[in-house]
């Protein structure tokens, strides 16, 4: 929060409730654990929870490096947008890419958004947390987003295949967090996980936290697809017969890969205007993630098998 | 709001900053409601998007329990066996703002089975729904969820009696129930109690009126979690801070992080660390924002310390005025969470704060039956119980009382071998007094030591001639010491003869060197904080002196023993002057050896004048009047 003299206050605002509490979890994981990593996914909830970790461990730089499982497939803005951010931060910057995935061809069009997420997310987020072993890793989840997240805890266990068993998880108490695991096996902690969307982008505003420029508007090639405005952000996508790219006024609520990741038609073009549009919004933020539209249980069915 | 209006726009901010948070839970019996009641609040609220309805209206129609209307318990019960089996196996966390206030409610499972999850909910809330259906009236269920509320620190409860229209309405069902509840919630430590009769699938009294409950004059569920008081007094408790990480960037800057449990901290105030019971004052109070002058409970930061002194994480720092308690033994109630049951004496792990002990339960006390609240003699703690027990830790922590400070009072129980958490307790006092002695911040001495054992340690230094009754009073003395809870050892020729000195004669140089030996052990046992008596001839001055010298002022009493040669003679008790006075024992003090008798003993002891039970007397009232014990 702003330095702001609180000589007389007694109570804390909801949203300095919210900063101490996932700068008290990023603690625990720096301290309890010996190689943590923070998954880095470069949309808005990833820039807030670096901006926690930066408060976090100040005048020290956050103790553990960024873990960016890049598919090949997420937007120009969004790689820069990455670089700059680790560089700023004093964090090392850790890219991992499902090589196998990139041999094999795999792309949205190829082999359809679930595999496709299968093999360059979720095998490759579990490829890179091997190889690196980390025994904790950071996600930006918020509970708000979707029915199995509001079920999750704030240090969730995972086994040696990454696995997450919903049924069986460990009782978690005031803010004493377990943080024991056997080799192998993984702790991941969400310190975003009592904010809602409209804190985060209360918190964006008035800490004035960068995030990438694909979520103001601007005019943007794109195509419409079942409804959906897909961006063309590069070459790689491809066009349908007669289908040509046109110039709308979109912006994005959520990012992800290009292909999979829906634009709305908006001119909100500052934060003040985005937020505004947030609050008369009807439609909640993951209906813009073609991946979780399959039916109820799919993110649960996702977690399960590793995906954040 | 359609158009943007940046100063409207503004002030809606700063209203939505303004607004406080109240987290609750809602328990109660399987079926009584809860994710109904969450789903109506939801939606009541306005805050389901069209998708979410969308999906709502499909998933209603697949698992849906209702007929043809929505199932607003799909909303919350998110894992797929759940929604399979109709039941909440986890607590799920749902969000909801209105004008006043945000909220964040916790839904708990009702079976038995997930108690442990209740739990976890129950554990950061600051008010509990607990539902009853109108038609079962208060189960099992109920009084295990109010008492385990009640354990965990909760105050508000609100006694949400659902499903009232399938009673008719009945005001009399309403109050019967009301009664029933209340018979046994005296006993819990709730401090109000907010009963509303509703029906949460047809929305009477969540958030709006009901008509058909026109007799009922108090809040609607929605307008009492609105106004409901629930400010905590954090802020006005002693300060304690639980260090979580030490803050190294380089070596100029060390900092302590972690977030501030109750009390608030400035610059330029003493603190003090409970476990070394070090203290230095606060230098500086760093954030990411800039240095402040002051930061209160609930906020995360990082102090830097005027001095250098140890602390690591799991160190607390405390008001250099109310410490923390500093213990290794407690008793403490424990809500066991795993399968296989706590078993006494074996090794678990307690997390408490951000500091790890090893430590066991030494005894079950008793556990408490949930229905009744009795008290049962048991030999474990099986899943889902509560039990008092005590425990003890392989290292003493700092810690409060539960009740007096939740963050610095409740700990989790780990597994050693799984990892797994297999119970959450709350420390209720520590066992041993001598505990509640803080440790100093000084290296152990003497002094402490003597201290903890209630005394001044001393060596009393008996001296006289052979046979003058000098380890006859001497034991006596020690007697009653011990008898008066002191700690006392007795040195004397046969103990240190036979053993440290059997290789020394009665030679001069022997008879030197061997008070020289009786000395230093003297000396040591006095540093353990003993309080040592010595029974030695010591005919010379000079060994006495070097005796005492080896020793702080007022630390060496000497006892002279007065007992005329005569008075000894006759005694003999080992026929030693016998064998003197017929030239069989060489240098025998008071034959043919001299005794130098002492010119400022501080206890002259008439020796033969009085029985030795007496003389015993005049020492211990001696050690008394100088404050040795």
């Amino acid at each position: 929060m702003s330095a702001s003299p609180a000589t007389q206050t007694r109570e804390l605002t909801h949203l300095q409730r919210l900063e101490a509490e996932s700068i008290h979890i990023m603690r625990e994981v720096a301290a309890e654990f010996r190689n943590p990593v923070m998954l880095y996914s470069i949309g808005k909830d990833s820039s807030v929870m670096l901006h926690l970790a930066k408060k976090a461990f100040y005048p020290s730089p956050p103790p553990f490096p960024l873990l960016h499982v890049d598919t090949t497939w997420k937007f120009r803005e969004m790689i820069a947008f990455r670089d700059q951010a680790a560089k700023d931060a004093r964090m090392d910057l850790i890219v991992h890419t499902n090589q196998e995935g990139v041999r094999d061809g795999v792309t949205p069009f190829t082999h359809g958004s679930s595999a496709y997420t299968n093999i360059m997310k979720t095998d490759a987020l579990k490829e890179a947390l091997t190889k690196y072993r980390f025994d904790a890793a950071f996600g930006g989840a918020r509970r708000d987003e979707e029915k199995s997240r509001a079920k999750e805890r704030i240090f969730s266990f995972r086994t040696e295949n990454h696995g997450w068993d919903p049924k069986n998880q460990r009782p978690e108490l005031w803010n004493v967090y377990n943080a024991r695991v056997r080799k192998g096996e993984s702790i991941r902690a969400f310190p975003l996980s009592n904010w809602t969307e409209l804190d985060i982008w209360q918190y964006i505003l008035k800490e004035a936290i960068p995030i990438v420029p694909l979520y103001f508007a601007a005019k943007r090639p794109v195509v419409e697809r079942d409804g959906m405005l897909i961006m063309v952000d590069d070459e790689r996508l491809p066009l349908a017969p007669g289908e040509t790219p046109e110039m709308r006024l979109i912006r994005f609520r959520t990012l992800g890969c290009y292909p999979l990741t829906a634009a709305m038609e908006s001119p909100a073009a500052t934060l003040p205007e985005i937020v505004h549009e947030m609050l008369i919004a009807r439609t909640s933020e993951r209906s813009g993630r073609l991946i979780d539209h399959d039916e109820a249980g799919s993110m649960e069915k996702k977690k399960r098998e590793g995906y954040f | 709001m359609d158009a943007f209006d940046p100063a409207a726009f503004a002030e809606y901010l700063s209203r939505q900053e303004r607004k406080d948070l109240l987290r609750f839970l809602t328990c109660g019996s399987v079926d009584d409601g809860k994710s109904t009641l969450i789903g109506r609040l939801l939606y009541d609220t306005k805050l389901l998007f069209e998708d979410q309805l969308a999906t709502l209206q499909k998933d209603s129609a697949k698992h849906g329990t209702v007929g043809e209307d929505i199932d607003f318990a799909l909303l919350v019960d998110g894992l797929e066996a759940e929604r399979e089996q109709g039941i909440t196996i986890d607590v799920a966390y749902r969000f909801f703002a209105t004008e006043k206030r945000k909220f964040i409610v916790a839904d708990t499972p009702g079976h038995e089975q997930y108690t442990r999850n209740m739990a976890t909910g129950a554990s950061n809330a600051d008010l509990a729904i607990i539902l009853i259906d109108a038609r079962k009236g208060v189960l099992t269920q109920t009084r295990r969820h109010s008492y385990i509320a009640s354990l965990l620190g909760i105050k508000n409860v609100v006694l949400a009696i659902n499903k009232i229209d399938l009673v008719g309405y009945s005001k009399d069902v309403f109050e019967k129930i009301l009664a029933d509840y209340n018979s046994f919630a005296d006993e819990l430590a709730f401090d109000n109690i907010q009963p509303i009769p509703m029906s949460a699938r047809f929305g009477d009294n969540v958030t709006q009126r009901g008509e058909n409950l026109s007799w009922y004059d108090g809040p609607t569920l929605l307008e009492h979690l609105e106004s409901v008081d629930i400010r905590g007094d954090e802020i006005d408790r002693p300060l304690r801070m639980p260090v979580q990480w030490v803050n190294r960037p380089n070596l100029d800057f060390r900092g302590y992080s972690g977030t501030i449990a109750s009390g608030t901290v400035s610059v330029g105030e003493e603190i003090v660390v409970a476990g070394s019971g070090r203290s230095s004052t606060v230098k500086s109070i760093v954030t990411y924002d800039g240095e402040r002058d002051r930061a209160i409970a609930g906020e995360a930061v990082t102090v830097t310390l005027a001095d250098e002194i140890d602390i690591s994480r799991g160190d607390l720092l405390c008001d250099a005025n109310q410490r923390a308690e500093v213990a290794d033994q407690f008793s403490a109630h424990l809500i066991w969470m795993h399968d296989e049951a706590l078993v006494p004496g074996r090794n678990y792990l307690f997390k408490i704060g951000s500091k790890t002990v090893s430590g066991s339960v030494t005894e079950i006390k008793y556990n408490v039956d949930v229905n009744s609240f009795q008290h049962l003699a048991a030999k474990k703690v099986a899943l889902n119980e509560v039990s008092v027990v005590n425990l003890s830790f392989r290292e003493p922590i700092a810690f409060d009382p539960y009740g007096d400070n939740p963050a610095t009072g409740g700990f989790i129980v780990i597994d050693r071998l799984s990892n797994l958490t297999v119970g959450a307790g709350m420390i209720d006092f520590a066992l041993r007094r001598a505990a509640n002695i803080h440790w100093q911040a000084v290296d152990l001495d003497k002094h402490r030591r003597g201290e903890a054992m209630g005394q001044r340690p001393a060596a009393i230094w008996f001296t006289g001639l052979s046979g003058a009754g000098k380890s006859t009073v001497a034991n006596l003395v020690e007697k009653r010491l011990f008898a008066l809870g002191k700690h006392t050892y007795l040195l004397d020729g046969d103990n240190i003869r036979h053993g440290l000195n059997r290789d020394l004669g009665f030679t001069e140089a022997d008879r030197v060197e061997n008070i020289r030996r009786v000395g230093e052990t003297a000396r040591l046992f006095v540093d353990a904080g003993v309080i040592v008596l010595c029974s030695f001839i010591s005919p010379f001055r000079s060994e006495r002196q070097m005796a005492r010298d080896l020793l702080e002022p007022g630390e060496f009493v000497e006892v002279f023993v007065d007992t005329p040669l005569h008075v000894a003679e006759k005694r003999d008790p080992k026929g030693l002057y016998k064998k003197a006075r017929a030239g069989r024992i060489k240098n025998f003090t008071g034959i043919d050896s001299p005794y130098e008798q002492p010119e400022r003993a501080e206890i002259t002891l008439a020796g033969g004048m009085a029985a030795p039970e007496d003389l015993a007397d005049q020492v211990i009232e001696y050690l008394r009047d100088h404050g040795y014990i």
